[in-house]
């Protein structure tokens, strides 16, 4: 498992992709930042990163894209499922390096509200809660771009499958608190956002964190799924 | 060493493998021949764990491939026919990695890897991209990846196809070395190669065995007839009379060499019948000279040819 985490990894910033990603998460960051903070004199930059996390669902399919599907078209699959290691601490490994690179983009955001507290007060159980939100919004994310890489071998495929799963999940959140009634219960249930923004208001909730974790855990199994799946059908 | 008993692959409707069986004893080199589409591919695959079988059962050292799955692993190396290479990786890089990735002993680790950069003879490449290196040094790579945590079963899928011809025979040496202390199944349409390096060899066709014999068994035995080329010094009506009194003979044909006093007679005769000792005296009693005769035996590609465009299998 240590062995494809690391190899996984090592790949991010073997090609630019890493570099762009979290260079263009930073400088958003850093231009919402700029406006509402500095420009806007306001104190509270949970605010800023609710409001840029809805890049998460461009950046994540981005970097899940090719986990999974790029080994298939590769060829290099067949090594890997013919190793004794299993298929399950493949798939964790890989999911881990992804995870890895995110948290990298996420920390050096930290830096914001540090150089804000040197002015100002900042409200750090808020911050703390917020960048909680937002580390677990992306742990179901990535799981979610790591499922919709198993179903291809053409990465482009997916990036847009998780694209447009991640942006139905976002949308489904305010159309629900529209429609009202039992839909609206069910819809704002499986919007991850909703569940985000308690965490930014400075609301943590042990089943808050606890949905996020069992929606990873969700889509990493249906990916080890997947590939079983695909070993016993077709070939 | 490996077992294999009545396995069968469908892919919907369509069986690509079609209830096979056959062993391979322990330091085996089991040749594995059949025209594109044959299963060669499925088979190895099942083999390896790649894919499951729909029905039969796999066994490599005692190891059931469905019961027991990481113990079969740890004792195959697999070499699909496209190498299964990462692009972006030094050959160093990949190697470790695939050692880390088969639970290679941390302290055995670098000693194994250069043990295997020597053998496969990429010591000199081993800090290159793999992206930029030709097709024949990427097989290699592909081939040192198999040897990676000292398997005892190498499963080799078409090992030479692309290469060039000196190349070709590099990797044959390297296979029939390797055959020494490995048991092997390889897979290939070539058959002068299958015959060169394979103790024996398994016939598929369709996704059924229709043969399994050594290549000598195999060129021997098959059709219902051999053929016997002589040349022989003398007038050509006597020496057919002569010929087509022998008990055993079929046909003759007669093709000049160039010479007016001599000729090229190919007799066919009935399997299993020598003709040769009669024939020979029956010369000598009319004084004439036998200069040259050799058997003509079916060669590898007739016998292929023959089973796997025919109906009916020859067992």
């Amino acid at each position: 498992m240590f062995s494809i985490y690391k190899k996984e990894v090592k790949s991010y910033f073997y090609s630019p992709i890493a570099y762009i990603m979290i260079g263009l998460f930073v400088l958003i960051v850093a231009i919402f930042y700029f406006s509402s903070n500095i420009i806007g004199l306001s104190s509270n930059f949970s605010d800023t990163i609710a409001a840029t996390s809805f890049l998460l669902i461009i950046i994540i399919p981005i970097l899940t894209m090719r986990l999974i599907a790029e080994d298939r078209k590769s060829g290099v699959e067949v090594v890997l499922l013919t190793s004794p290691t299993s298929i399950g601490k493949i798939i964790i490994g890989k999911y881990l390096a992804t995870l890895t690179v995110f948290l990298m983009m996420t920390i050096i955001t930290i830096i914001f509200p540090v150089i804000m507290s040197f002015f100002g007060t900042v409200s750090l159980a808020q911050i703390i809660s917020t960048y909680l939100g937002f580390v677990l919004l992306g742990v179901a994310f990535i799981a979610i771009g790591i499922f919709a890489s198993s179903l291809t071998e053409n990465q482009i495929v997916a990036v847009v499958i998780s694209f447009v799963i991640l942006l139905v999940m976002w949308m489904v959140g305010p159309i629900g608190t529209y429609a009202g009634g039992i839909l609206a219960t069910v819809l704002t249930w499986v919007s991850l956002p909703v569940k985000f923004s308690n965490f930014t208001s400075g609301i943590l909730d042990l089943s808050d964190i606890i949905y996020f974790l069992s929606f990873a855990g969700l889509f990493i199994f249906l990916t080890i799924r997947m590939i079983e799946r695909r070993r016993w059908s077709q070939g | 060493m490996i077992e294999i008993l009545n396995l069968t692959k469908k892919f919907g409707q369509i069986k690509a493998v079609d209830n096979i069986s056959f062993t391979v004893n322990k330091g085996e080199v089991l040749g594995f021949l059949g025209p594109n589409g044959a299963g060669k591919t499925t088979t190895m695959n099942i083999l390896t764990g790649f894919i499951s079988s729909t029905e039969g059962t796999v066994k490599i050292d005692g190891f059931d491939i469905m019961d027991n799955p990481k113990e079969v692993k740890k004792r195959i190396g697999y070499m699909p026919e496209q190498p299964p290479l990462y692009m972006d990786m030094t050959v160093i890089e990949y190697l470790t990695f695939i050692s880390e990735l088969k639970l290679v002993d941390k302290k055995s680790r670098k000693k194994q890897i250069d043990d295997i950069l020597k053998l496969v003879r990429i010591s000199d490449i081993k800090k290159r991209l793999i992206k930029n290196l030709s097709k024949g040094y990427k097989q290699r790579v592909g081939f040192a990846q198999t040897l990676i945590g000292n398997p005892e079963v190498l499963i080799l899928d078409e090992p030479t196809v692309g290469l060039d011809p000196k190349q070709i025979i590099e990797i044959r040496k390297l296979i029939k070395l390797l055959g020494q202390d490995h048991t092997i199944i390889l897979s290939s349409h070539i058959l002068p190669e299958v015959s060169a390096i394979c103790d024996r060899v398994v016939i598929i066709d369709k996704g059924r065995i229709v043969a399994i014999d050594t290549p000598e068994n195999l060129a021997r035995g098959i059709g219902p007839s051999t053929s016997i080329s002589m040349k022989i010094e003398g007038p050509r009506m006597d020496i057919e009379k002569i010929i087509k009194g022998i008990y055993g003979v079929k046909s003759i044909k007669v093709k000049s060499t160039g010479s007016k006093e001599i000729n090229e007679f190919i007799a066919e005769t009935i399997k299993d019948t020598d003709i040769r000792k009669p024939l020979f005296f029956e010369l000598a009693k009319h004084n004439f000279p036998l200069l040259e005769s050799s058997t003509l035996d079916a060669s590898l590609e007739d016998v292929f040819l023959q089973l796997t465009t025919q109906e009916k299998g020859v067992k």
